[in-house]
């Protein structure tokens, strides 16, 4: 390679080298600030290596699956509340609005809102998260013993502690005696 | 060691061996192109089975995914051609850049708005500012950035170099959008096919999308192709051997006509 080349070459490759570090720093730093959301345990325990906690009163994200069972609904208006968990406590959340269609128990769901005490975020909107993982209904009924109900057929929809979750496992068919430690959600999910 | 590795590259390095080449392959290309994108998408759209969660909505990633793949792979080249242009000044590399950047730009928005389609039904918004949506809008900005900064200067070599560097240095965020989902927590959901492990989503669903990615590509290709062509014109029409083509078109043109 001539001389010119080379350093041309050292030059790009410098430039390129400090400023993708100079990126990289800067992602490190803002890090905590870059997750679109806390867990509920990151809520409770607190977050990184300083546990820093969220105060009363902050707007905040959380995201967590809804647990089975936990999800109640004020029979004269849109209001709801459910429990969110990830692999600790739980957290309450409180909504008055239309629920994505994704929302169900055992979903996950991203919710935006205020913190009124240490425990419960009051939302002002509800996103649903899904996995990455698609299949069509017979597979996931055989795999992992999804069952699909059509919107019709469910008229517990809009109950009170709503008795007959959308997605039924067959290990966990009793959502109402289930404690929170045994609903561990399945996989990474958050 | 590295000269004589990459000689035989050589002879497309000039003008124009590179167009008559683009020009072959071009049809060949945008043929597959076709094919393949309408065999993908009919099949993936019309013909393979519903998700067990999201029904027919799912559908949209036949669209959504190949051309966010492809918006990170135009990227790729873009910035390999800006490195060789930069560093052995090799001048189609450079035109390149300019050739690729608008193909990239597009399949970027595309995969914005299919995701924001898919996103609105599904999630239950349009946007949402996580590290997932937010980097491959970056990626948009930096093709934009790319074009605007190659159009910037009243002499069009120094705005090339300016642009090429902007691009070389954009490489940064291509691992950024991919890991995205891993490192912070996002609402968008994590890889399907593009990891190590076996593909989460069951393979009457997959072939499609495989079909369909592979259709973007050759669409990619084949743009690409065409947009150097045209670039190779634009920069060397002053050059006797475009004369002598524009010369030869005229007079065949001029046959047809009788």
């Amino acid at each position: 390679m001539n001389p010119r080349r080379q350093k041309r070459l050292v030059a790009v490759l410098a430039f390129v080298l400090l400023l993708g570090g100079a990126i990289g720093a800067m992602l490190y730093a803002l890090q905590q600030n870059i997750d679109l959301f806390y867990t509920p345990s990151q809520l409770i325990d607190g977050m990184g290596d300083d546990k820093v906690k969220p105060e009363i009163g902050q707007r905040l994200r959380i995201g967590g699956m809804v647990v089975k069972g936990s999800v109640r609904r004020d029979p004269n208006s849109l209001k709801v509340s459910f429990d969110l968990v990830d692999t600790g406590p739980l957290v309450t959340v409180e909504y008055e609005g239309i629920l994505p269609d994704l929302f169900r128990e055992g979903q996950g769901i991203v919710a935006q809102g205020v913190l009124v005490d240490a425990k419960t975020i009051l939302a002002s909107e509800v996103l649903a998260k899904h996995d990455e993982e698609y299949m069509p209904p017979e597979v996931a009924e055989a795999v992992k013993g999804i069952k699909h109900v059509a919107p019709k057929d469910y008229q517990s929809y809009g109950q009170p502690k709503s008795a007959q979750p959308e997605v039924v496992k067959p290990e966990t068919t009793t959502p109402e005696t289930k404690k929170p430690e045994e609903n561990k959600p399945a996989g990474q999910q958050p | 060691m590295w000269g004589s590795m990459f000689r035989w590259l050589d002879p497309y390095a000039k003008p124009e061996t590179l167009y008559h080449l683009c020009g072959r392959l071009l049809p060949y290309l945008m043929g597959l192109a076709v094919f393949t994108l309408v065999l993908g998408n009919i099949w993936g759209l019309a013909f393979s089975p519903s998700d067990y969660q999201q029904g027919d909505s799912y559908r949209i990633i036949y669209i959504h995914v190949p051309s966010a793949i492809w918006s990170m792979g135009a990227y790729s080249s873009m910035a390999i051609a800006a490195f060789i242009g930069l560093v052995w000044q090799i001048r189609v590399a450079q035109w390149a850049v300019l050739a690729i950047a608008p193909i990239g730009a597009v399949y970027t928005v595309i995969a914005l708005f299919t995701g924001a389609a898919w996103g609105k039904p599904m999630w239950g918004t349009w946007w949402v500012w996580d590290a997932r949506l937010t980097s491959e809008l970056v990626l948009l900005f930096l093709y934009l950035g790319v074009i605007a900064l190659a159009g910037a200067f009243s002499e069009a070599a120094r705005g090339i170099k300016v642009a090429s560097l902007l691009a070389i240095v954009g490489v940064v965020n291509l691992p950024i959008i991919h890991y995205s989902v891993e490192w912070w927590n996002t609402l968008h959901q994590g890889a399907t096919i593009t990891k190590f492990a076996k593909p989460s989503i069951d393979p009457s669903m997959l072939w499609p999308l495989l079909i369909s990615i592979l259709g973007f590509a050759l669409l990619l290709a084949a743009l690409t192709c065409l947009r150097l062509r045209s670039q190779i014109l634009i920069f060397e029409q002053h050059r006797p051997w475009v004369r002598q083509l524009v010369d030869s078109m005229a007079a065949s043109g001029q046959k047809e006509q009788n």
